[in-house]
């Protein structure tokens, strides 16, 4: 099971970490921000299976496909945002990582506007 | 999961550190060894992130 040599991976770069944390901290953010990468691309290989099935789901409930795209690209943004941000606050900088959040805030917000314009259009149809 | 990148990063830094100690001792102060050592780093996780944006950008359609 992959989560067993996860763990185990995250525990000797963890190890890794500490040992170089008082001589070469930005080594030790070098080295976290590596496995957090490597780990990333091992589960988002393993989404593309979830996101597969969504789009037959959606195709067979003949639902329109730019509901699911605009999903997923919020999803692609949060993740990735989040990602950046957490390894931000990690090395200290509290201030870098709000501003990335922010932005990740943003361009969601500004992904998420033609369904925001979708939904009433169907709720001014729907009034008498 | 390549684990050889990570072991890469991993000897790189002790490395550098140990050599950093090295020099200390013959009392040479060695600015530019850690900046070598933070390069190299750096371009190995610069194409690892490279790696990674690719991987979203497939699996996502983001772009």
């Amino acid at each position: 099971m992959e989560i067993m040599n996860i763990v185990g991976f995250a525990l000797v770069v963890t190890v890794f970490a500490v040992l170089l944390r008082e001589g070469r901290p930005e080594m030790a953010l070098l080295l976290a921000l590596g496995f957090g990468i490597l780990v990333f691309i091992l589960v988002l290989g393993k989404m593309g299976t979830i996101i597969n099935l969504f789009r037959d789901l959606t195709r067979s409930a003949r639902v329109d496909e730019l509901y699911l795209t605009t999903l997923l690209k919020i999803l692609g943004i949060a993740y990735i945002a989040e990602f950046g941000a957490q390894i931000c606050r990690d090395a200290g900088e509290g201030t870098i990582a709000s501003k990335v959040e922010m932005a990740g805030k943003v361009l969601i917000l500004l992904l998420a506007l033609p369904i925001f314009a979708a939904v009433l259009e169907v709720v001014v149809r729907l009034l008498p | 999961m390549d684990v050889d990148v990570i072991f890469k990063i991993a000897g790189l830094g002790i490395l550098i550190s140990v050599l950093n100690i090295i020099l200390k001792q013959a009392d040479k102060e060695a600015q530019m060894l850690t900046l070598a050592g933070v390069v190299v780093v750096l371009i190995v996780v610069v194409q690892l992130i490279n790696e990674l944006f690719n991987v979203v950008r497939s699996v996502f359609h983001l772009f």
